[in-house]
């Protein structure tokens, strides 16, 4: 017969600190492989538009057009998939989820970078 | 013969973790029937197969089922890989046992937390979570990811891990064990908890079988079946004990569980001590064309994924078949004559996964 096997792990637990944080006001525990959301260094990003094509929620849209990047933060399942195949790595993913919202909106970055000029063909010599 | 009356159960009941409809036909207070109906948490994935490159369509594979994520991520990937005839390093092999054995952990702890829940020992509920909190703190140290680890790709696996990190992890298995074994003894040897979970829900060893029964609530009667054993992946190379146990009622089901928890700490151990070093993927080119059915054991059983290729970047047709439904119609087997009080335990016992189970 065992009656109250439960009452040691309980007793002691009592004794413990709790083992829950209180988030948000507290951050929660991350560690550098962390998926928490995905970051763009826009002076990087070429607007090749790969990640719009690797999203499997199709959360990002590239405008070449209007150099623009948007995320959809609710969208994103944050998978790391654009992070991966970025050919230029301007992409990064931070250990921090996005913060709460109260209605859907999009994210959109302006582009920054500016294709540097081709150096002029020297003459080739006859 | 007294008045038959119907009791709706689910989907919205405080225990169920996910929604599924059961109709109770009872006498008095005896359950004799039981309609299920499912199809509220419908998402639509395998239509998706059409409308994503079979590579993205991993992270999505991945995201059928929040417990087991990570080995329904894998079978799709070993799928599309032998469709493919890609050979994976034997190293993600290695690793994919381990994150699959964690997730394994993650699962069962999880479920002896609801089912304590379920039979109303809400401290034991905590005590398991606690300890669960643990093996998704190692996944996210490996991984990135705590529930969806999105760490398999087709062709290998999209981390390693290092060997210095693997020691650290049999290291502290020792612990985790040692926590695990003081949680179990309550499940195992608290007789308030037997009394609760003896000769409830009993299903026959017959039944179970004919009626598809597999993984746990099988194994809890007396079924050995444990597709581990079948070899895929690097199980072929580790020893897995089959965990069974003959009387198939909740208590069974409940103590199979409690006991394969060792069992994937010994799997870890193992697969730490035979992984070799080596790349952990390789590269990808062309296309699936052909059909495949893999098959892989998930925590509650037996899953299946049917994948069809026509040699472009999308997939014609994929089809998953997960554990929870075959387990439907041995539940309600458990069902037919128990007492309207057992209906959650029971319910519970079977570890139903209603989101795997709709897709």
């Amino acid at each position: 017969m065992a009656f109250f096997e439960m009452v040691k792990t309980a007793l002691r637990t009592v004794l413990q600190k709790p083992v829950t944080i209180l988030y948000p006001a507290q951050a929660a525990k991350k560690t550098p492989l962390s998926r928490g959301h995905v970051t763009i260094d826009e002076s990087r990003c070429i607007s090749c538009g790969t990640c719009q094509r690797k999203c499997p929620a199709q959360a990002i849209v590239i405008s070449k057009e209007a150099k623009t990047w948007q995320i959809d933060r609710l969208r994103c399942v944050v998978c790391n998939s654009c992070v991966d195949t970025c050919p230029v790595k301007c992409l990064f993913m931070d250990t921090q989820y996005s913060s709460p919202v109260t209605a859907r909106s999009v994210e959109i970055v302006v582009i920054t970078y500016v294709k540097p000029a081709k150096p002029e063909k020297k003459d080739e010599p006859t | 013969m007294s008045k038959q009356i119907i009791v709706p159960f689910g989907p919205q009941h405080p225990i169920l973790p996910e929604p599924i409809h059961l109709d109770l036909v009872l006498e008095d207070e005896r359950v004799v029937d039981v309609i299920p109906s499912i199809g509220y948490i419908h998402r639509g994935f395998e239509k998706l197969v059409e409308k994503r490159e079979f590579t993205e369509y991993t992270y999505i594979a991945e995201r059928t089922c929040g417990i087991c994520s990570f080995i329904h991520g894998a079978t799709y990937c070993q799928g599309i890989e032998q469709i493919m005839n890609i050979e994976v390093p034997e190293r993600a092999e290695y690793l994919r046992v381990i994150w699959s054995e964690f997730s394994r952990l993650h699962s069962h702890l999880l479920w002896l937390g609801c089912f304590a829940d379920s039979f109303g020992f809400e401290n034991l509920f905590m005590g398991a979570w606690k300890t669960r909190e643990r093996v998704l703190d190692f996944m996210e140290e490996t991984t990135g990811g705590r529930v969806i680890q999105g760490a398999s790709k087709i062709g290998g696996v999209r981390r390693d891990i290092s060997s210095g990190k693997l020691d650290q992890m049999v290291k502290d298995l020792d612990s985790l064990d040692h926590e695990m074994k003081e949680l179990t003894t309550v499940f195992l040897h608290d007789d308030s908890i037997r009394h609760r979970l003896r000769n409830v829900g009993i299903i026959s060893r017959e039944d179970a079988y004919h009626l598809g029964a597999v993984g746990p609530t099988a194994r809890g009667s007396g079924v050995a079946i444990d597709l581990r054993k079948s070899g895929y992946g690097a199980y072929d190379r580790l020893n897995v004990p089959v965990v069974t146990d003959s009387c198939g009622d909740c208590y069974s089901r409940c103590a199979v569980r409690a006991k394969e928890l060792f069992t994937s700490t010994d799997l870890i151990r193992q697969a730490v001590t035979k992984i070799p070093d080596g790349p952990v993927d390789v590269k990808v080119t062309g296309a699936p064309d052909g059909e495949y059915f893999m098959r892989a054991e998930q925590p509650r059983g037996e899953l299946v994924h049917y994948l069809k290729g026509n040699g472009t970047k999308f997939l014609v047709r994929s089809r998953i078949r997960t554990p929870t439904l075959t387990n439907i119609p041995p539940l309600i087997k458990m069902l037919q004559g128990c007492e309207l009080a057992d209906v959650p335990v029971i319910v519970l016992s079977i570890d139903p996964c209603i989101s795997c189970t709709e897709r």
